[in-house]
């Protein structure tokens, strides 16, 4: 996905593609390897959840903020989770440029919607408060700060952890005069109940270059790639949502190893974000 | 084969700077403070008097670093875009095909111009050009094309003028290209360096950082260097070029000026490492750690 298309000369591209036939990548990794995540949740205070990751150049910023609302007339019994990306314009060079900024930051958008849109990656039927009336509409926020390749991954994994991070207070609805209901918000700030996050899932982007197809692309090697194929994969492997990228064709063979080996890439993602939030919770001090 | 372990941690806390036995002698300064109240000193880049003070303080102007030569004050910036000089090697990226002149992109605040007059073309240095060759400027070099070329002139606004009138210089075929800052690449008598681990690298003066196998022909050039070669790389030659890019960005990193010595270094320093390791933080810092004990053992050693 070369969103800002970079422009490099037939020779390096030439460069890249050779070493991913070799599965030696330009920075030495090989065509499974992700690069070194850094992940931290609970960094804005001013919100109910928050994560910040950086992904080799990649870095983003998200933030979860719930309130109460009506709930949509077709589903009186759930609540709503919207998403709202923001690209600074100081990511990439190419994000100054209002249309292109825009373009970049709807299709994130949209792929977050579309696979968070079913019953399977959370439950808003939990977000429900008096059916029909009152429902916690949940806000997901990410900022892009800095564009480095692979920024799907990248802010789903942010997604992820913000959602995880996000407590919602637990209200008490009671009895009041006349037949209403009232809600009453707890006294005490830290009486939260958190959203189940287990079948959210993961984008995984794998790109086509060359001949071969390589996960957690740089911006150099997303503009030597000719197809590629974002899935969203939950815990269990589950694909939520796929979509094909850039202009280049694939065989039906070649899209369905893209799809399993995204999917074998997504569970260990889930495993290893898993894994790193529970020794945050652990006692790990919190960032900055 | 499922070697991929995926690495997700909790952020550094701070970047743990090297450690530098003269690091007193670095003397650091922030836009405004005052480098010296002495006025017997001249005021060189990156400094500024206030022309109603009696005193005569000499302020700073950048973030950087206080250099003094005789009597001559400058502040070199820590950051900052390049600012070109005569004579200096830079690698550019072709930006646009205007007429009878490349736009270069060099990392400076303008574009870099790049005449047809000032290229070697294909067929000798003394051919005449034509009008044809104004046309068929786009075959020479394309928007994309990295180049590596030499500072022929700088004018008023800054804005430089290049030639690639030597075989040294010209189009650049298969390899990495590293932007650094360009206050950490030392200034040197040779740029280009061959180094002995088989591949040549391009330490430019605006940052770019040019890393590729060494090609045995280099002299038989007949086509002025505008057909690359591109054939796939050998990977052990691929490793090299892979290896050098990973160890010159941890340096960047760290701030470790540049040179054919302090690359060669952190090259050796890293050979016990897979290539793919050396970008993780332990290790990077691992090498750079060794890279500065190196040379501050060759410096004590000349002294």
């Amino acid at each position: 996905m070369s969103l800002f298309g970079n422009n490099l000369s037939d020779a390096e591209k030439c460069f890249i593609i050779h070493g991913i036939q070799d599965d030696f990548r330009t920075d030495g990794r090989s065509c499974d390897n992700y690069r070194t995540i850094e992940l931290a949740v609970n960094v804005l205070t001013n919100t109910h959840g928050s994560s910040k990751v950086r992904l080799g150049n990649t870095e983003l910023l998200v933030g979860v903020k719930v309130e109460l609302g009506k709930p949509e007339k077709a589903t009186p019994d759930e609540g709503r989770i919207e998403f709202h990306v923001d690209c600074s314009p100081n990511a990439t060079p190419a994000a100054q440029r209002k249309a292109a900024n825009k373009d970049f930051v709807n299709n994130i958008e949209s792929m977050l919607v579309r696979t968070y849109a079913n019953k399977i990656a959370i439950d808003l039927t939990s977000l429900c408060i008096i059916k029909g009336k009152m429902c916690w509409i949940v806000h997901v926020d990410v900022l892009i700060l800095e564009c480095g390749g692979n920024i799907l991954d990248c802010t789903s994994l942010g997604v992820k952890s913000a959602l995880q991070d996000t407590g919602i207070p637990r209200v008490v609805v009671k009895s009041g005069d006349e037949g209403e209901e009232e809600v009453e918000l707890p006294d005490d700030p830290f009486d939260v109940q958190h959203i189940s996050v287990n079948n959210v899932p993961i984008l995984v982007t794998v790109s086509f270059v060359g001949t071969r197809h390589i996960i957690d692309a740089t911006v150099e090697e997303e503009s030597c790639c000719s197809a590629s194929v974002v899935m969203g994969v939950t815990r269990r492997g589950r694909i939520l949502g796929v979509r094909k990228q850039c202009g280049g064709s694939l065989n039906p063979e070649t899209l369905v190893e893209m799809l399993e080996f995204g999917k074998k890439s997504g569970r260990q993602l889930h495993v290893a974000l898993d894994k790193m939030l529970k020794s945050y919770e652990k006692g790990t001090t919190g960032y900055l | 084969m499922s070697s991929s372990t995926i690495v997700i941690k909790a952020p550094s806390k701070r970047r743990n700077n090297p450690i530098y036995a003269h690091a007193s002698e670095v003397f650091l300064v922030t836009p405004g403070d005052v480098i010296t109240e002495d006025a017997d000193y001249m005021r060189g880049h990156g400094t500024y008097t206030n022309a109603g003070d009696e005193d005569n303080k000499l302020y700073a102007s950048v973030a950087g670093v206080v250099e003094r030569i005789n009597k001559l004050v400058c502040v070199k910036a820590l950051k900052t875009r390049y600012n070109g000089e005569v004579g200096d090697v830079v690698v550019g990226r072709i930006k646009e095909v205007q007429q009878k002149r490349w736009k270069v992109e060099t990392n400076s605040r303008l574009d870099s111009t790049l005449q047809i007059s000032s290229v070697n073309l294909p067929g000798g240095e003394l051919r005449r050009r034509s009008a044809a060759d104004e046309l068929t400027m786009r075959e020479y070099l394309k928007e994309g094309d990295l180049i590596s070329a030499e500072v022929q002139q700088v004018h008023n606004d800054g804005m430089l003028s290049l030639h690639t009138r030597s075989l040294r210089y010209g189009k650049l075929g298969q390899g990495c290209c590293v932007v650094v800052s360009p206050s950490l690449i030392k200034r040197r008598k040779n740029h280009i360096h061959n180094l002995p681990c088989g591949a040549t690298t391009i330490l430019a003066n605006n940052g770019y950082i040019w890393i590729s196998i060494t090609s045995g022909d280099a002299c038989n050039e007949g086509d002025g260097g505008f057909n690359v070669n591109k054939e796939p790389v050998p990977l052990e030659e691929r490793e090299v070029v892979c290896r050098l890019k990973n160890c010159i960005q941890c340096l960047a990193k760290s701030s470790v000026m540049l040179y054919d010595t302090s690359v060669l270094y952190a090259y050796e320093s890293s050979l016990q490492y897979q290539v793919k390791e050396i970008m993780s933080e332990k290790v990077s810092l691992e090498i750079v750690n060794q890279t500065i004990s190196l040379l501050e053992r060759e410096k004590t050693g000349d002294g």
